[in-house]
């Protein structure tokens, strides 16, 4: 299987190896950058191969890394110096294009940039890339994207996983060790456990969604990638903290993973049953035994817990999240930016462009959205589920206030799948069964490897108390040092 | 629940949507089949349940909506489809054509 594939690989070193040979003078960020765009070119991450960057641009970031030399000169706390980076191509970035993997912007540049990108730029990282998605962010496995579907890096039959998929892929091949996605409602970590990576999805509120080009306002939050738990963790502490530009954004204390612990002693990891049902794959279910046999013999205390209202969360999901884009994707409307096409008359250019703009996923999710809002069926659907969604949340506040550290489940209930598999809509929805939660509630959650079926990794979830990243992230870490190399076969 | 093809070309419109009518019966089956699976809300006993921004315990924060300016590196007239003398252009309502063409 692998030999048909493009590589998975980590990238040569680690962020904080990357960071401590920049700063000593003993690699310059050039030669770094170059490493990344070889192994691109490797591994051919465009549309003729594994089709994972949609957009790069040598010379720019060449430009990047000879300004950040000069940085260096006067300014050595950098905590990303060097450190190359692809970021998911809904994130708005100035220079290059911003095109949300759809028709309708496909030419355009946002005229500002995302406050995650300012925050990485100024920690010293370098941008290479800007990555393929399911179009709008809206899809499990990136076969949605006006671009063409971006392939698994192990077997391009299959897909990496959405909508992050590009992002997933391109850490997966070892192009970066780190990249932005953003997560809806798993977009993040179920692409980093069908890929073998690291993906972390934050509380709501500590990444600023500034420049995230909206899909669902309540449940939409800049996520990260990384090969490994640190790599991951590094650029979350990079990009978190409040801003001025998002008033959602949360004044949470400052995060801090230097404080992490040394042993699972005293640590509660709740196993929540509705998430191990009889028709789980019964060898994703031994893999989280096994993780979960490791996280007990560093001390941590198993506890089998119920949240009732699991059974709720895709339904809820799939009517909060299209109603919230059906309002948000509006403003492509052919006036202001984006593709217009010209028809005769004010409403026909409207339902023209946006006919023409909008691939069929995200048509479908706006036609669903704006059904659930529509008179006659508001409160049978948007105002049942924004109740449900409340109950779904209680479940988690009664598991953190009855004394649960942490969550542990699978991360999605398969592998990766094959490309043109999933037809029937719904199926696909079914692929975020287990990560919607998280979203849903605002809490933070985390995918990392936990071992593979036929060749193919399977993640292991973390979900953590609102704003709790540190102890979350220091579980994964002692999990992921506990798994070494049995992680990754 | 089933979706009627009237039903999809309504939201189709308030959607400013053109779809096909061969889309159209498409969406009809697929937000019919999707909805199906929404039924199991309407069993729930939410009566308790109080809604809040964000599914939260907390509700989300409340800020003052201002902030500082939004610093725009290119003007709209280098993204925007059409502009003159600082206006967005558009093509003409349907409506004033309309009055326009009547004697």
């Amino acid at each position: 299987m692998t030999a048909a594939g493009f590589g998975s690989r980590s990238f040569e070193g680690t962020v904080a190896a990357i960071r401590a040979s920049v700063i000593s003078g003993q690699r310059s960020p050039l030669e770094i950058i170059d490493r990344s765009f070889a192994r691109a070119a490797g591994v051919r991450a465009g549309a003729d191969g594994l089709n994972a960057i949609l957009w790069s641009d040598a010379d720019l970031a060449h430009n990047e890394a000879a300004a950040l030399e000069s940085r260096l000169k006067s300014q050595d706390a950098m905590s990303l110096a060097g450190v190359p980076i692809v970021v998911k191509d809904n994130i708005a970035t100035v220079g290059s294009p911003t095109t949300c993997g759809s028709r309708i912007l496909a030419n355009y540049h946002s005229p500002f940039e995302a406050t995650a990108i300012t925050r990485l730029r100024d920690a010293g990282a370098i941008l290479v890339g800007k990555t393929n998605l399911d179009e709008f962010a809206m899809g499990s496995s990136t076969e949605f994207s006006a671009f063409g579907r971006t392939k698994h890096p192990v077997d391009p039959r299959l897909v990496p996983g959405g909508s992050s998929g590009g992002s997933a892929a391109a850490v997966a091949a070892g192009i970066t060790p780190v990249a932005l996605g953003s997560e809806t409602g798993g977009s993040v970590r179920q692409p980093a456990a069908f890929c073998g990576i690291v993906g972390v999805k934050p509380t709501y509120g500590r990444v600023s969604r500034y420049g995230l080009v909206a899909f669902a306002s309540s449940l939409d939050q800049i996520g990260v990638f990384g090969g490994t738990v640190d790599d991951a963790a590094a650029v979350l502490q990079a990009i978190a903290g409040r801003d001025p530009l998002d008033a959602t954004s949360a004044d949470a204390p400052p995060l801090d993973f230097a404080a992490s612990l040394s042993t699972l002693d005293g640590v509660v990891i709740g196993k929540p049953r509705e998430y191990f049902p009889e028709q789980l794959d019964p060898r994703i279910a031994d893999l989280c035994e096994r993780a979960l046999e490791r996280c007990r013999s560093l001390g941590a205390r198993i506890r089998e817990l119920s949240l009732p209202h699991t059974e709720l969360a895709i339904p809820v999901y799939y009517i909060v999240a299209p109603a919230e884009a059906s309002s948000n994707l509006a403003r492509f409307d052919g006036v202001r930016y984006g593709l217009r096409l010209d028809a005769h008359g004010l409403r026909d250019m409207y339902e023209a462009t946006r006919s023409g703009g909008f691939g069929p996923e995200v048509t479908r999710r706006i036609l669903l959205g704006t059904y659930v809002l529509s008179a006659g069926y508001y409160d049978a659907y948007y105002a049942k589920a924004m109740r449900a969604r409340r109950l779904i949340a209680s479940d988690f506040d009664a598991a953190f206030r009855a004394g649960v550290d942490v969550l542990f489940t699978p991360t999605t209930p398969t592998t990766a799948f094959a490309a043109g598999s999933r037809s029937d809509p719904y199926e696909m929805y079914l692929s975020d069964i287990f990560t919607v939660t998280a979203n849903l509630t605002g809490i933070p959650a985390l995918s990392l490897p936990i071992g593979r079926i036929d060749g193919l990794p399977v993640g292991g979830q973390l979900l953590a108390p609102r704003f709790a990243e540190a102890p979350m992230l220091a579980v994964a870490r002692l999990l992921e040092h506990s798994l070494g190399a049995e992680a990754h076969r | 629940m089933s979706v009627s093809l009237d039903e999809v070309r309504r939201i189709a419109v308030l959607a400013q949507l053109g779809i096909t009518d061969e889309r159209a019966e498409r969406a009809a089956r697929e937000l019919s089949s999707i909805l199906a699976h929404m039924q199991v809300l309407s069993r729930v006993d939410d009566e308790s349940a109080t809604v809040l921004d964000g599914g939260t315990t907390t509700g989300m924060a409340l800020r003052p909506d201002t902030g500082p300016p939004i610093p725009l590196q290119r003007a709209p007239a280098y993204f925007a489809p059409a502009m003159r003398d600082g206006f967005f252009l558009v093509p003409r309502l349907a409506t004033h054509e309309d009055t326009e063409r009547s004697p």
